[in-house]
């Protein structure tokens, strides 16, 4: 039995985020008007705590009796989630006072959900994912739900939380039958032994109650019917954040189990190809009808889901490392979207339409100048980061004989540029007259003004990461090749 | 154990979770619907407990603390939630909590 702080060195990113969460937990308790200071030390905590995820990327091994695998994998995707929290928690501010839930509560909770999406990257056994799972869902419950005055916040929480135990309940079905047909939920041990476990038919049932758990959370088509109605109900960060952080929290343990073993699975390749195909066509397809943008961006996130369940249906190396790549610029186009909206949009859930955005372009250019990067690069449109992930994906899925699966992905990309793009027309090519939250508020205020340049500086930081993953994908890729 | 087989137990615990998925699809009152889901938790603990005992392996019994640990957390959030709603809307009736449609 090794000593337990070298342990805790060991995955220094969880036991950090840990102490964070709960210094912020006793702000929270202790003082008065912490909201301020609650902000404060969690973009500090945060920033730290992706150093040193990037720090014990070269780290490997086990901790913990197995529970959990040291740097690596892990490593990168804690980092993933600590950039999500870190932009979601800095674009918050603006929006919470806006909306005037400006609560401490909000940054623990977004902590404690990070923490959660950690432990689900770092997981080396199945109680650890169920428990980060849980860790994470059980938060982003309540950010849902964290407008409680708003019906629309109220009900979005409430579907949430009620789709999300039901699927809960079969990921942990899931576990208990695998757990019956191995004798153990140490996620290495199965994959080595899957030749001679996968003779039970317990194992298979149990695998295939598990895959419909993380497709819910994934939100793959059947399984996606809650994201629409969830996404458009929460805060509009939050929003964001569920989008991009649980989503590649959910990918993570997903690769985790179903990546290695099932390589030469056939019908397994089938089932989730069925799903990409499903999430790719009907989140693009009725993307197209909403007016609504966040709703928008809810199908068109079940589509990005769909893009990257192509590269575990691939099932090759390269389709592993492309869902890293494409959840990492997709964290960044999608946090960004949403931080414009939550920006620009007003109390009562206004200027959330397309018509609203009309005439933005002459407005305020340099913030639509950064959503048609954000837009483009959602599309897949070349000089950004999007379309390098796309295309990786489908070179994977090509090299995989998944030529049909590829074809399909990029005929609903094309589908998803009339979407896409027609924001941007409205924005440069449409008069319009958007009523701007600064002009009613408190403009006046020069701390609202601060604020405000914090949120444009992380926009513009997220806008210069598409770019520069766009042109020169090969600084991440390199990282995510020498993983394993 | 003598007369009841591990596959009794785990019929059991199929049947209880059959019970629960069909509750959650049918019923319409939220309250009912999130005990459905506790229903179908605590029957794949039946099954954990069952395997752990069948195995001689301690495993699936911590996992069924941990499930009790959190489905008690859930409870808390599940229940806040609901009461949060029937604040504003005076309903639990999972029909008429419908403003968002596609």
């Amino acid at each position: 039995m090794s000593i337990v702080p070298a342990e805790l060195v060991a995955i220094a990113p969880i036991t950090l985020l840990t102490a964070l969460s709960l210094i912020v937990l006793v702000i929270e308790a202790l003082m008065k008007q912490s909201e301020g200071v609650s902000y404060a030390v969690s973009v500090v905590g945060l920033v730290i705590c992706l150093l040193i995820s990037l720090g014990t990327i070269d780290l490997t091994g086990t901790a913990f009796n197995q529970m959990l695998t040291v740097g690596g994998y892990g490593s990168l995707f804690s980092s993933l989630f600590v950039i999500a929290a870190l932009l979601t928690v800095i674009l918050s501010r603006d929006y919470l006072q806006k909306e005037h839930i400006n609560f401490g509560e909000f940054y623990l909770l977004i902590l404690f959900s990070t923490l959660g999406m950690m432990l689900m990257a770092y997981a080396a056994d199945l109680i650890i994912i169920f428990l980060g799972l849980e860790l994470m869902s059980i938060c982003l419950y309540v950010l849902a739900g964290f407008m409680r005055k708003r019906l629309l916040s109220n009900e979005s929480a409430l579907k949430y939380f009620l789709l999300g135990a039901f699927a809960t309940g079969f990921l942990l079905y899931g576990i208990a039958l695998i757990y019956g047909s191995s004798g153990t939920t140490n996620i290495s041990y199965i994959v080595q032994n899957f030749s001679t476990l996968s003779s039970s038919s317990w194992l298979w049932m149990g695998l295939g109650l598990l895959l419909v758990g993380f497709a819910f959370k994934v939100g793959a088509v059947p399984f996606h019917m809650w994201i629409p109605d969830v996404y458009q109900g929460s805060p509009t960060t939050v929003s964001g954040f569920m989008s991009t952080g649980a989503k590649a929290a959910a990918f993570a343990a997903f690769v985790l189990v179903f990546a290695h073993p099932f390589e030469n699975a056939e019908k397994l390749k089938t089932v989730l190809s069925l799903l990409a195909a499903a999430s790719m066509i009907l989140g693009n397809i009725v993307a197209i009808a909403q007016s609504n943008l966040k709703r928008m961006l809810a199908y068109s996130s079940v589509a990005h889901a769909g893009y990257m369940l192509i590269g575990l249906a691939a099932a090759n190396e390269m389709g592993w490392n492309g869902i890293l790549f494409y959840l990492i610029s997709y964290t960044f186009m999608n946090i960004g979207a949403f931080g414009i909206l939550s920006l620009l949009e007003r109390e009562e859930e206004k200027n959330l339409t397309y018509d609203d955005y009309a005439g933005l372009g002459s407005k305020r250019p340099f913030l639509a100048a950064l959503m048609s990067i954000f837009m483009l690069s959602l599309a897949g449109i070349p000089p950004f980061a999007g379309f390098f992930a796309k295309y990786y994906i489908f070179v994977a899925a090509i090299n995989a004989n998944l030529t049909w699966l590829a074809i399909i992905g990029v005929l609903t990309s094309v589908v998803s540029v009339y979407y896409y793009l027609r924001l941007v027309v409205m924005m440069y090519f449409q008069e319009g007259e958007m009523v701007l939250v600064e002009a009613t508020s408190k403009a006046s205020s020069p701390k609202f003004f601060e604020l405000r340049r914090a949120s444009m500086a992380v926009l513009t930081i997220s806008a210069f990461a598409l770019i520069e993953l766009g042109i020169y994908p090969s600084t991440i890729l390199t990282i995510i090749n020498n993983l394993r | 154990m003598t007369g009841i087989a591990l596959h009794h137990y785990l019929a059991l615990s199929a049947i209880l979770f059959t019970i629960g998925v069909v509750g959650v699809l049918t019923r319409r009152n939220a309250i009912i619907v999130f005990m459905c889901v506790e229903l179908m938790l605590n029957s794949v603990n039946l099954s954990l407990v069952a395997f752990s005992a069948y195995l001689g392996n301690p495993t699936g019994q911590i996992l069924v603390f941990f499930v009790m640990t959190v489905a008690a957390a859930e409870a808390a959030v599940g229940l806040a939630i609901i009461i949060a709603l029937f604040r504003n809307k005076q309903t639990v009736n999972i029909d008429e909590i419908n403003i968002m449609k596609w």
